[in-house]
């Protein structure tokens, strides 16, 4: 059995380009293609359709269905099949249309996608790629706006990422694909085509990275932690808030396992308060971790409790309601304030 | 039974070819038994009382097979039950954490995995012990599982047998991608054509994924087999359980073979198993083998069957014991002697102290072994937990505990 070739992170058309989030993805997808043919795409309506939101756009087309499978409609056949494909010694990427129906599949995820390199002690490497829309805003039924993050970056063995940019959509996916781990990569998929998100990607710029977190605005009153579509909302708050003349530092997480915390210890160092801005439910979550591992570093810097705005412990509910239930810029503003009045 | 050119790629609407004990609608309707044997055809070479049985369709797949490698196949599966048994009895003496018995279905195993070749991979549940043997698997490196020092980290390319799976049909998926790999590789479409096989019970066929491996391996023409051991009982759940139907006629639904073999029988889970994977190999697609055979002890160490099954059952299975009818017919033929069956029960006995000392000796692992080999990657997190956790250990150097 022929090693894959390692796809080399040094872009595919060596040229500064702007793009959305989405056609970020799909050009990370296109170059790690071109890089290394074990590369190939697994999911429904991938192919001809270019895939739900278009990620996949014209890669079917270029690539042949053996690079780029049109699937059955059935997660677990998806992951599963993943599963052995890459014990064959491909990099499979798999696209789960929306994260509401990534379930049928978390059985594989987590009994082999996660285990299978230390049930053998190494020698199954399992570099699957798992590519799920998430989050709210779209005004969408049911299961079409969730934020399950929390639940694999639980389980041992997953790798979890979430882009907020396009710069860090286009290396992030190639980085994941890179990755001798499964990881699983949150797309924010409400700003997958936000013309304003829009930014310039070099293919042949020295990339971050994969699990490093970031200041994304520096600050000095109060830090603001989010990842995925939550920076947008952070970014704009700390805009706000300047034009009160409250300086507010935002980091973007971008690596949801392993966490990178050092830059937000760092960052509470300095500001002494801590906000961690989420649209998952609260209850046992990636906020609840950053919360815990802050005071367990930061104890004597902090002036204020970790605060936290995120999404209720709820199931998301009807679309004419996610206004109330995702967070926005009044909802982090108000929680600053009381920050800074404790 | 029917023509091997009936078995190739069904034509939509077609499937395995009729047989007169097929059951009627009304049949299926008021709740067919699945384990009986009346309502399915079971091929079958070797009877029970050790009568060769023609076939003309499948005596082709073991012309090759002599005396020589009867006596051959006679070894596997007398070693195979011997370390079974021993593996059990230490179970019992709490050298090992749990044994799952294969006693019983030796000749599903030893059939099915001598047809194989190097270049195959074979995708076990966690009972294809003999499996693994027919693959160069020592017992000594399965054992760690059960010993619950590992969870089996044998050298799976090099074997072509993957690592047991627990979650049950969760590896039908897995060796269905495994054959997609396979055929997007080009390594099927002739007699050296490349081939998988998946091992599952009759419980695991209620299981979504092993609908879900079905639906995809026709899809893409996978060149999987399908080899599923009946052996009647998923722990207390008969297969009525699981299906009205016998289980092998559920291939046609999803478009590919189905056959039922004599999961007692070596010589035709050898043939049959032969046959399927050349229809892999070939790049016909997958198919899916019944072998019916049955599970004469507990599902595990940790069950109790008296509680569920009657001894009436057990009794009519032992008449068909997959070693005895070897035996019987090596011995009516002139095949091997009383001297050939003695030096195989020696062999045995000390295959079964070789094991039994290497499973008394086997140390545990040290605590670090928790913390590797979770991530192909270095991990600074983890890295500092085993850091912190063995100086704690440190802290106890030199006292009793």
């Amino acid at each position: 059995m022929a090693a894959p070739v390692k796809a080399k992170v040094d872009g595919a058309a060596g040229a500064v380009q702007n793009l959305t989030i989405g056609k970020a993805i799909n050009l990370a997808l296109r170059s790690a293609m071109e890089a290394d043919d074990k590369v190939i795409i697994l999911g429904e309506d991938v192919g001809k359709l270019g895939g739900v939101f278009r990620i996949t756009d014209g890669l079917q087309k270029d690539f042949g269905e053996q690079r780029v499978l049109d699937t059955p409609l059935a997660e677990s056949g998806i992951i599963g099949t993943a599963v052995g494909l890459a014990v064959r010694g491909f990099r499979p990427v798999c696209e789960i249309q929306f994260e509401g129906f990534i379930f049928p599949g978390f059985d594989q995820i987590v009994s082999q996608v996660a285990k299978l390199h230390y049930r053998t002690q190494g020698r199954v490497k399992v570099p699957i790629v798992i590519r799920v829309p998430f989050g709210g805003g779209i005004g969408a039924v049911e299961h079409h706006s969730e934020s399950p993050e929390s639940l694999f970056a639980h389980v041992a063995g997953l790798k979890v990422v979430s882009c907020s940019n396009a710069v860090d959509a286009y290396w992030m996916t190639r980085q994941a694909i890179e990755s001798d781990d499964p990881v699983l990569l949150f797309e924010p998929k409400r700003l997958y085509h936000s013309g304003n998100l829009r930014a310039e990607v070099d293919t042949t710029a020295t990339p971050d990275p994969l699990h490093v977190s970031r200041v994304v605005r520096p600050g000095d009153a109060a830090t603001l932690v989010a990842y995925g579509p939550s920076v947008k909302v952070c970014l704009d708050a700390a805009t706000a808030a300047q034009e009160e003349g409250t300086s507010l530092e935002v980091i973007d997480l971008r690596t949801l396992s392993p966490l990178d915390l050092d830059p937000v210890f760092e960052s509470v160092r300095r500001t002494g308060r801590l906000i961690a801005v989420s649209e998952a439910p609260s209850e046992s979550s990636l906020t609840s971790e950053i919360a815990m591992r802050v005071q367990q570093e930061c104890f004597y810097s902090l002036e204020a409790p970790v605060l936290r705005v995120t999404g209720f412990d709820t199931p998301y509910p009807p679309a004419k309601l996610e206004e109330d239930y995702l967070p926005d810029l009044d909802r982090v503003l108000h929680t600053v304030d009381r920050s800074l009045a404790w | 039974m029917s023509s091997p050119e009936q078995w190739t790629h069904p034509e939509p609407g077609a499937g395995p070819a009729a047989t007169a004990a097929e059951p009627t609608p009304e049949q299926v309707i008021a709740g067919l038994r699945a384990t009986t044997e009346g309502g399915a055809e079971l091929t079958q070479l070797l009877t029970p009382e050790g009568e060769r049985v023609a076939s003309a369709q499948f005596d082709p797949y073991v012309s090759d097979v002599d005396d020589e490698a009867l006596r051959n196949l006679y070894r596997d599966m007398v070693l195979v039950r011997r370390a079974d048994r021993e593996s059990n009895a230490m179970q019992r003496q709490g050298q090992l954490g749990i044994w799952v018995p294969l006693l019983g279905q030796e000749a599903a195993q030893i059939g099915s995995g001598r047809a194989l070749r190097p270049s195959d991979m074979a995708f076990p549940s966690y009972r294809e012990h003999g499996v693994a043997w027919t693959r160069g698997v020592d017992f000594r490196e399965l054992i760690g599982i059960f010993r619950c020092s590992d969870h089996g980290g044998w050298d799976f390319k090099h074997h072509g047998f993957h690592p047991y799976t627990i979650v049950i049909g969760n590896q039908v998926l897995n060796a269905t991608g495994y054959a997609m790999g396979q055929k997007f590789e080009g390594k099927v479409g002739d007699d050296n054509g490349e081939a998988t096989i998946v091992y599952f019970g009759d419980g695991a066929t209620s299981q979504g994924d092993v609908h879900e491996g079905f639906v995809w391996s026709a899809v893409y023409d996978a060149p999987v087999v399908f080899f599923c051991q009946n052996n009647q009982w998923a722990i207390s759940e008969p297969t009525e359980r699981q299906s009205r139907l016998p289980l092998y006629q559920r291939a046609r639904g999803y478009g590919f073979p189905g056959i039922r073999v004599d999961g007692n029988d070596v010589l035709a889970c050898l043939a049959v198993t032969r046959w399927a994977l050349d229809e892999c190999r070939h790049g016909n697609g997958p198919v899916l083998i019944e072998a019916f055979t049955y599970r004469m002890d507990a599902h595990t160490t940790t069950d109790d069957p008296t509680r569920y099954r009657l001894s009436d059952e057990l009794e009519e299975w032992k008449l068909k014991d997959p070693i005895e009818r070897v035996r019987a017919h090596l011995a009516r033929g002139g095949g091997a002697d009383q001297e050939f069956f003695e030096k195989i029960d020696a062999e045995a006995d000390s295959f079964a102290a070789e094991l039994r000392d290497f499973v008394f000796n086997m140390p545990d692992p040290p605590p670090e072994r928790i913390f590797a080999n979770v991530y192909a990657e270095p991990s600074p997190v983890l890295e500092a937990q085993r850091r912190e956790y063995l100086s704690y250990l440190e802290g106890f150097a030199g006292s009793e505990h």
